[in-house]
């Protein structure tokens, strides 16, 4: 069943995954060392450290073994060894409930994967890569769409696409903050790397709406995503949030590459998965970086509650210079890597709807400004981590007394702080290296295929360029050009420190300062249709006419929990009590069901 | 064939243009009111007398405040570098296309924004807020009126579109929204006020507020070569008919009179209804993608 061994793929696709773990993977080790000290006992450092490594050796055989059932087994050790990690802090109930829900979605995930490889070797015979791919050939259309429905959802539950991405913001902070990096850097990905494998490598893209669907979810999941970051106060589960919007784009990427595979467009086609896989890695680095930062935050205050943080750019230096570089990024701000690979995927839907008309041109348009309104969004969602987090007054003890991080935490953002400047000024280099594997990833294999002019210049078209080296070369020039211009014609600058204009008040302390449930409240109320916010105000009084304090609570609500998963959870309990009347306890009836279920099964592999 | 340095040179006209515009457009407006208004050169003198004052800096500010300016201003010129008003040619195609204008306009957002925060006052939060919760919805829109008006050029490269774009029933459309986008942008009735410092209304002076002195100066400078670029972008789509030096100025100042009559015949309104404002923009845009579908 197995084949002769489980070979290993050790093709283009494969080996940019692999690279992508590795990249995650040793600063985030580096980081760990000084993580974990302090924080845990010696022998469960030991056993972190295992458990890291087992998890990373799991990830990299997801990605390079060439057999659905070996597949299977890696995907489960990877989602084993990561519950555990989960779990780290097992004396905190968050954690083995966060554990629970990741461990339940997770294998609803796997159940549906392994639905649809069976019925991929029902049809083939063999679990071998190479075989499935020849045999599926011959399969009929309306099955094709039902493994493509299932692969697709399963593997969606582990890239977290909405409505399916409950688990994330609930594992990803409650695991050590080295681990949320790993998982939201890397180990989302994997699915991505299945979706690519199996739907467009192995089965190969069949129908339109296939494409057409992908991308109607990435756009869901970059909204909901991006909108419930925006209203988050706890930094971790704002960068999971943040994660399921990437997934977003990243998808949008590949659905669009399905899309244009099946209407025939192999440059664009190309050019698509560029886009998506150069993402992929980008949100690798800085969401990754963006984790360790949060790490860092929590580690120095005790506290994720970016409400209770503050002037953290002057205790923090470096922390906080990390950390902007990684908001930069996630905001799309040139020069940085994820401006890039944001501008690719609108040029790419730009081109996609100058090749055509009607609906499908209004279609990758809408699309567009989805992803414009997700930058916008986002843009937004990390100003308001940034900006609450580390700039004006601290706003608790905690903060104040904030200390930088030890020297291997530094160490390890610093370099993914540093492939997040050089991803974005290389670019044109390294898209031409991500579009030779997107070349395979798409299974064209065409001749030539180029998006850069140069190793300084991407051109996605032969009339569309952009230089990250020339943009940031002249940003630097003007930035200089002010600098000595100024004071060339004006003298140095006369700096007076000052107090902050408090209008006459008598003294501004933290409490005067905007918080972040304050910065996001347009938003909240403009999007109130969707998040149902929650308002108390409670006036506490010491009489009739004096109100000594108030209380005052606001939260919003998580529809896809309150209105979906709810009615799932109660209706399994519920069917749980029906089935419980057919457990009488005589062993008599238990052989009889047994008997039964044979039987049963003779007819299902009779009449299928 | 034009060179580089006559990209310089038009970067140093608009440069020493853009307060005129300010200055312009509140003349107009004081005409209108049957006021004198004060001269069309004041925008000048403010620059002038904020770069050679002293400045305030607060104590909780970090360096994000310090250099917030520098950026903002940076990022502005280097936008206004791409833009072909009066030479077409290659020397800076490479730079980047219409598209990364509104990355760059972002990346001088984003660091407004922080700045705004920065001196832990609660003005300063209370504009950043406003001003990232307008230009979240602004930057759709504005991303969708570009894709109408690069459609109907084939292109996003700002040189095509400079050389091939046409009049018709989208790129009129088009042009709207980005004139009404342009309004929100440069802070204007009815999405803001400039003219205003009244602590529940005002969105962009309210980040501002902690900044003076030469700091202030650059910020000021920043908005009105933004404004430059937008009345630049628009003459480029909306009138690309006459090309040349004294058309260019005949467009801009049409717009600075629109832009004017705009702002006098209209009530600020209030941050909720300003997404109503920009909401239309953006069906305009859509409306333009869709005459472009079917062929109008």
């Amino acid at each position: 069943m197995l084949g002769s061994a489980c070979p290993l793929l050790l093709d283009p696709l494969s080996l940019f995954f692999g690279i992508t773990i590795f990249t995650l993977a040793i600063p985030t080790f580096i980081y760990s060392f000084g993580y974990l000290r302090g924080h845990y006992s010696l022998s469960k450092i030991w056993m972190g450290q295992i458990l890291f490594v087992i998890f990373i050796l799991s990830m990299l055989a997801v990605v390079t073994v060439g057999n659905a059932f070996a597949f299977l087994i890696v995907w489960e050790i990877m989602s084993l060894s990561s519950y555990f990690l989960v779990v780290f802090d097992s004396t905190n109930k968050k954690s083995i409930e966060a554990g629970t829900i990741y461990l339940v979605m997770t294998h609803i995930g796997t159940a549906l994967l392994t639905i649809a490889f069976l019925l991929m070797y029902k049809h083939c015979g063999s679990f071998d890569f190479s075989v499935l791919h020849n045999a599926l050939i011959s399969l009929p259309e309306r099955q094709k769409d039902i493994i493509f429905l299932l692969l697709l959802f399963g593997f969606g539950t582990k890239a977290g696409i909405v409505p399916l991405h409950i688990w994330l913001p609930y594992a990803h902070p409650q695991a050590p903050s080295h681990i949320s990096s790993l998982m939201s850097g890397v180990m989302i990905k994997t699915a991505l790397y299945g979706i690519i494998r199996f739907i467009i490598l192995i089965l190969g893209v069949n129908s339109l709406w296939w494409g057409e669907l992908v991308i109607v979810l990435a756009c869901i999941s970059c909204l909901v995503g991006v909108i419930y970051a925006l209203m988050e106060q706890d930094i971790k589960t704002l960068l999971a949030y943040s994660s399921v919007e990437n997934i977003g784009i990243i998808l949008l990427g590949i659905g669009s590459s399905m899309l244009f595979l099946k209407l025939g467009a192999s440059t664009l086609a190309i050019l698509a998965m560029t886009a998506g896989l150069y993402h992929l890695i980008n949100h690798a680095v800085f969401k990754g970086l963006l984790f360790l930062g949060a790490g860092s935050i929590y580690n120095a205050t005790g506290t994720r509650n970016i409400e209770k943080l503050g002037g953290l750019i002057k205790s923090m230096p470096w922390t906080a210079a990390y950390f902007l570089i990684g908001s930069m990024a996630i905001s799309a701000l040139p020069p940085i890597n994820g401006f890039i690979s944001e501008w690719l995927t609108l040029i790419m839907l730009f081109l996609g709807a100058l090749t055509y008309t009607g609906g499908m041109k209004i279609f990758l348009c809408f699309t567009a400004a989805i992803l414009a309104l997700t930058g916008g969004l986002a843009a937004a969602c990390f100003t308001k981590a940034f900006g609450i987090t580390f700039l004006a007054q601290p706003r608790s003890a905690r903060a104040q007394d904030a200390k930088e991080s030890s020297l291997s935490m530094n160490i390890g953002m610093g370099i993914l702080a540093f492939f997040c400047i050089a991803l974005g000024l290389g670019a044109a280099y390294f898209i031409a290296l991500i579009s030779s594997v997107a070349n395979f990833a798409t299974g064209l294999n065409m001749a030539k295929i180029n998006f850069s002019l140069n190793p300084f210049v991407v051109a996605p078209h032969p009339h569309i360029f952009l230089s990250p080296l020339l943009l940031s070369g002249i940003l630097i020039i003007i930035a200089a050009f002010f600098t000595l211009g100024l004071r060339l014609f004006f003298g140095k600058a006369k700096v007076t420190i000052g107090p902050t204009w408090d209008c006459g008040y008598y003294k501004l302390t933290h409490r005067n300062e905007y918080t972040a449930t304050g910065f996001s409240k347009p938003f909240r109320l403009a999007f109130s249709f969707f998040l149902f916010p929650f308002h108390k105000v409670q006036k506490i009084k010491e009489s009739r006419y004096h109100i000594k304090s108030f209380a005052y609570e606001t939260h919003t609500t998580k529809i896809f929990l309150e209105y979906f998963y709810k009615n799932f959870i109660a209706g399994i309990f519920g069917t749980g009590k029906y089935m419980r009347n057919i457990q009488a306890g005589s062993i008599h009836i238990y052989l009889g069901y047994i008997c039964l279920t044979i039987l049963l099964l003779l007819v299902f592999i009779g009449w299928f | 064939m034009p060179n580089a340095l006559h990209f310089f040179f038009q970067v140093l006209v608009l440069f020493v243009c853009a307060p005129l515009l300010s200055g312009i457009i509140t003349k107009i407006k004081n005409n209108l009111r049957f006021r004198r208004g004060p001269s069309i050169f004041q925008p000048y003198f403010n620059l002038l007398k904020y770069f050679s004052k002293d400045e305030v800096v607060s104590v909780h500010a970090s360096w994000i405040f310090k250099i917030t300016p520098y950026i903002v201003i940076t990022s502005t010129t280097t936008a206004l570098l791409m833009l072909p008003v009066l030479f077409y040619g290659r020397p800076l195609i490479f730079m980047g296309d219409f598209l990364v204008i509104i990355f760059l306009l972002s990346l001088g957002r984003f660091f407004l924004i922080l700045a705004g925060l920065d001196p832990a006052t609660t003005f300063g939060g209370m504009g950043s807020s406003r001003e990232m919760f307008i230009a979240s919805f602004v930057e759709p829109v504005a991303m969708l009126a570009i894709f109408a008006i690069a459609l109907v050029a084939g292109s996003t490269n700002l040189q095509t579109i400079a050389q091939t774009s046409t009049i018709n029933t989208s790129t009129i459309m088009a042009s709207v929204a980005l004139f009404l986008v342009a309004l929100a942008e440069t802070s204007r009735i009815p999405v803001d006020n400039q003219e205003t410092h009244l602590e529940l209304t005002m969105i962009h002076e309210a980040m501002l507020l902690e900044y003076s002195g030469r700091s202030l100066g650059l910020l000021e400078l920043a908005a009105h070569l933004k404004q430059i670029l937008f009345l630049g972008i628009i003459s480029l789509v909306a009138f690309p008919a006459f090309v040349g030096i004294q058309f260019f100025i005949l467009k801009i100042l049409l717009l600075c009179l629109i832009m004017a009559l705009t702002e006098l015949s209209m009530a600020k309104m209030r941050l909720f209804r300003a997404v109503d404002f920009i909401a239309f923009a953006g069906i305009l845009s859509i409306m333009a993608i869709i005459a472009l579908a079917l062929g109008v």
